[in-house]
């Protein structure tokens, strides 16, 4: 091949069948099954004392409505810290409004639909804790395997004796995922094996769950996962729903099929917390850091422990040599909340980065110019060089698109009539890693390639980008590559998540095709008769004992607020980004440039609304909870660092997944502060928070 | 949803025949409202009647003003030519209304009968006495970011959602109704009714009466207007705050205007204070601030939506900017 593949803008293959309507998702298969719905409670927190399903046993087309009482004996509870209280009708005790408290099974959705509706249930119900300030605070023993609280030097000390200070603290509501396609289950047994397609992040993380409260072995469950329709980490584990389709389909002996509803995507499918962040900086007058504190207080269920990590963004991204995290968590009667798209960074960064621009006018000092300042030539964390940190590059060439020298740096200076622009900016970091993927590669005799993952496609262009990196270390036209996806038959393939598919599924891809390569040069270049195959398992080397592992990026956004209304609209957007090698020119940019939609969408719009007597959503639908529309953002300009990193894995790529969101929101909301004048440190910035 | 008959009628006669039969019925047009309300068990009715085959579709000038059928959907008035010649306003309600896929399906008479997109309202687990009545109002102290400062009670205080609702009673448009006691005319104005102590009493409307029709009076200065909607996001969204003004300016003073404001009240909220503070003031702002201050004189927050007071004033001032600039 005379040009590199990789990296290049190729069309996604399952694009024409996505835009036609041919492409299956989960809810498209087994159109026979019978449809299972679920029943959710309406009180936070109490019991149930009374199930009266008479009228929907009654009710046109119902096979079984599924409680407590009748209900398969299961293991619903975690088996790790890091696993889910499941709740699958084994008790009466309910914990967040909107629990699964009963499933009605019927031969149609709509049929069961109503059957889920008329089944009536009584409860003994208790105030339920729903304030965040006011919840008794626990300290989390970990966040992921990495310790909870982090020091390095006396920041206490530095910060008291700093020449200029910065002491504040920032909000971030709850906010649901909403991926357009809802989670759905079809659940099929045969004898004591279970079939399931399942909407999800990770086919194998769901087998292996679903086998542990059947008590099966991991043999005995099949998970098939087509396309999914989004996930952003709410689709990263096995839902209670997952587990209730297997268990109705056992009940009723027949395969069931169980689809999320829109209301219910804001009931018990993970949500991303609000948070309570102080960051306090310390700084010389040369703006040089010399401590920084990130204290986060983030919201989690009753039976559950999920730390929104907003401490690793400050931790990870400024050379300062004093600096101290927590992170501590208050019990809310809600459902578990969950990784959501940047977890920690996204919201860590609006506080984080705020702080800085906060800082940046206390110093009467350029933003922009106060990062630069601060920048670290290694992870300030572990004192290890990077992979590749081109993060100088991303604020130079970031500026440049955006004209970000043309700033006056006087909040209200750029204003004509109620009509005022703001510009601002905010950097963006995010860790990355990699775990073990295994790929299986054949060539026919043919010629044509088939390599073969379980890990599955949401939108981010598996099927195209693997079949890329093949063809081209093969060096063969990539239609002759086809790439197989979505099956625990296949091999095996970790969680699709934590911007980590890429590095894991690719490396193995490469390390496979490589093989390949070499197999047929040294059979001079000709396929065996009957083809040839062969099957890699690829994993973390010793690259993250010797590197900091990190992308980066920097985020410029001009709004304009109508400053009478309070309106804000995002008018311009840049964001430049080092993420190592980009597979797919195409389909990177429109995973970048949806990180930023969101991002704005942080910023803007989302917030999951409680009732804080109840504990119940009262914007559980997508005309009050607020996405944005296609007026409400411009057409973000996407600049990436093309950068080979030799060191991070063998497809050399840092994933694309969560950086773009990350900053996102701090650099609006520092926008809005130049616009206005009026400093927003609690998202979304609304009306009320710019009309006194 | 509950099951229901369901009946598709071809004439007005028949309609009222039908409705005469069961007055638990419910009409149903472009059903993007009354089809949602069944889904969530909010609305039970045992009959619906498909009123699309009516001949009530037609917008034509006659004389001194524009009479739309009923059926007429909001995009199809909103692109109207006279709509737009002589009325701007009220085709800029309709085109801040919705999505364009609702304003292509949504009526101009099931528009005026919108029910609140009360978050209570709208969930059958929650008191509201709106929905049950003397079962309480959960609204008040509440989640109320979006309720009404503005004809309020203690028993509801949830906002009238249209926008074509608000510029139809500043113009001070009729509708033609058909009952199965004959037919009658009426304001707009007339139509709604605060929720006092039956909140869930909304309208005039005698059980089974159908609108037919409404007709829009050619305002004279209907050009010298503007309907400004301040709302979270650019298109499809509610109004937090919206106004619809008219300004008739006669050698440097007003000589009449008509204001009416949406979002912030329990019914499509004329507001008479502020037309007695424009009429012989001069067209500035200085008038328009008193203008909206005494329009929102009588204004109360209830937690949460007590930044709608500023927003809305803020929203008729730009209004009345727009209207005389």
């Amino acid at each position: 091949m005379s040009r590199p593949l990789a990296g290049a803008p190729l069309d996604r293959v399952e694009g024409p069948a996505k835009v036609t309507g041919q492409a299956l998702y989960t809810a498209d298969y087994d159109r026979d099954a019978l449809a299972a719905v679920v029943v959710t409670s309406t009180i936070a927190s109490g019991r149930i004392v009374a199930i009266d399903d008479e009228c929907a046993r009654g009710s046109a087309g119902v096979v079984e409505v599924m409680t407590h009482r009748n209900a398969p004996r299961v293991e619903a509870r975690k088996a790790s810290q890091h696993g889910s209280h499941l709740f699958l009708l084994q008790d009466t005790n309910v914990e967040f409004d909107g629990q699964p408290v009963a499933v009605a099974i019927a031969q149609t959705f709509e049929q069961a639909t109503h059957a889920a509706a008329l089944v009536r249930l009584e409860y003994r119900a208790q105030r339920p804790e729903m304030d965040l300030a006011a919840a008794p605070r626990f300290v989390p023993q970990e966040i992921f395997g990495e310790p909870a609280d982090g020091r390095r030097g006396d920041p206490a000390a530095a910060l008291a004796a700093a020449p200029v200070r910065i002491d504040r603290t920032y909000r971030t509501p709850t906010e649901h995922h909403n991926p357009l396609e809802s989670h759905a289950t079809i659940a099929r047994w045969d004898g004591d094996r279970l079939t399931l397609v399942d909407s999800s992040q990770w086919a194998f993380g769901v087998r292996d769950r679903i086998a542990a409260i059947f008590g099966l072995p991991a043999s005995g469950v099949r998970v098939i996962v087509p396309y999914v329709g989004g996930g952003f980490g709410s689709k990263g584990q096995p839902w209670s729903h997952v587990a209730l389709a297997a268990m109705a389909a056992k009940l009723v002996g027949r395969p069931v099929k169980l689809v999320v509803t829109r209301p219910q995507m804001f009931a018990w499918i993970g949500h991303r917390p609000q948070t309570e962040q102080r960051i306090a900086l310390g700084a010389e007058r040369d703006g040089r850091l010399v401590s920084v504190v990130h204290d986060v207080l983030s919201e989690t269920s009753v039976s559950d422990e999920y730390v929104e990590p907003c401490g690793v963004f400050s931790r990870d991204l400024y050379r300062v040599p004093n600096y101290a995290m927590s992170h501590a968590l208050a019990r809310l009667h809600i459902a578990k909340p969950t990784f959501a798209r940047g977890p920690g960074e996204s919201t860590g960064s609006f506080a984080m980065e705020s702080a800085m621009d906060e800082l940046a006018y206390e110093l009467g000092m350029d933003p922009l110019e106060l990062r630069l300042r601060n920048f670290s030539e290694r992870d300030p964390y572990s004192g290890k060089p990077y992979t590749s940190n081109h993060l100088r590059e991303c604020y130079e060439l970031g500026a440049q698109r955006f004209g970000w020298e043309r700033r006056n740096p006087q909040p209200r200076s750029t204003r004509n009539g109620a009509t005022s622009i703001g510009l601002g900016m905010a950097a963006a970091s995010r860790g990355t890693f990699r775990s073990e993927a295994r790929v299986r590669i054949a060539m026919h005799e043919d010629g044509t390639v088939v390599l073969q993952s379980g890990t599955i496609e949401m939108g981010c262009g598996s099927p195209t980008v693997y079949a890329q990196l093949a063809a081209e270390i093969l060096e063969i036209p990539f239609e002759r590559v086809r790439f197989e996806f979505g099956d625990t038959e296949l091999p095996y393939a970790p969680l699709a998540a934590g911007s980590q598919t890429s590095g894991s599924v690719g490396s193995a891809v490469v390390v496979a095709s490589r093989r390949l390569r070499d197999e047929l040069s040294s059979r001079g270049g000709r396929v065996p008769s009957g083809g040839i195959a062969l099957d890699v398992t690829e994993g973390p080397g010793d690259e993250e004992e010797r590197f900091a592992m990190q992308t980066f990026g920097a985020q410029f956004a001009e709004v304009e607020v109508d400053c009478d209304l309070g309106a804000v609209r995002v008018t311009r957007f840049v964001g430049a980004f080092d993420c190592g090698r980009i597979l797919n020119a195409k389909t990177a940019r429109s995973q970048l440039l949806g990180g930023i939609v969101w991002g704005i969408s942080m910023a803007l719009f989302e917030k999951t609304r409680y009732d804080l007597r109840t504990g119940r959503i009262t914007n559980a639908n997508l005309a009050e909870y607020l996405v944005p529309t296609n007026a409400d953002v411009p057409v973000p300009e996407i600049v990436v660092l093309e950068n080979d990193d030799v060191h991070v894995n063998p497809a050399g790529v840092k994933g694309i997944g969560e950086i773009a969101i990350t900053g996102v929101a701090a650099a609006v909301a520092n926008a809005v502060y130049h616009a206005t004048g009026v400093r927003v440190r609690e998202l979304p910035i609304v009306a009320e928070s710019l009309l006194d | 949803m509950n099951p229901f008959r369901y009946v598709r009628v071809e004439s007005p006669s028949a309609a009222m025949t039908a409705v005469a039969t069961e007055p638990q019925a419910r009409f149903v047009a472009g059903g993007t409202s009354i089809v949602d309300l069944m889904k969530i068990y909010v609305e039970s009715p045992p009959l619906l009647i498909d009123i699309n085959a009516l001949p009530l579709a037609a917008i034509e000038r006659r004389g001194d003003r524009i009479e739309c059928g009923a059926l007429a959907r909001l995009s199809d008035v909103a692109r109207h030519a006279d709509v737009r010649a002589f009325l701007p306003f009220v085709a800029s309600a309709l085109e801040q209304s919705a999505s364009p896929q609702l304003r292509n399906m949504a009526t101009i008479g099931g528009n005026l009968l919108q029910r609140t997109r009360c978050p209570y309202f709208r969930d059958v687990a929650t008191p509201c006495n709106k929905r049950v009545p003397g079962s309480g109002c959960a609204a008040l102290e509440g989640e109320n970011r979006r309720h009404a400062v503005l004809g309020t009670s203690e028993r509801c205080i949830a906002v009238h959602p249209s926008d074509l609702a608000v510029a139809l009673t500043a113009l001070d448009a009729t509708i033609h109704v058909a009952g199965t006691g004959g037919n009658r005319e009426g304001a707009v104005r007339d139509l709604y009714r605060l929720p006092g102590d039956a909140p869930h009493v909304e309208t005039t409307l005698e059980n089974g009466e159908l609108i037919a029709g409404v007709a829009l009076p050619l305002l004279p200065y209907g050009t010298r207007s503007a309907y400004v909607k301040a709302r979270d996001r650019a298109e499809y969204d509610f109004a937090l705050a919206s106004a619809a003004v008219a300004v008739d300016v006669r050698e440097g003073i007003v000589a009449h205007a008509r204001v009416a404001l949406g979002g912030i009240a329990t019914i499509p909220w004329c507001s008479a204070e502020a037309e007695r503070e424009l009429t012989g003031a001069a067209p500035e702002r200085a008038a328009f601030v008193r203008a909206a201050e005494a329009a929102l004189a009588g204004a109360r927050s209830f937690g949460s939506n007590g930044f709608k007071i500023p927003l809305a004033k803020a929203t008729l001032v730009r209004a009345l900017e727009l209207a005389t600039a």
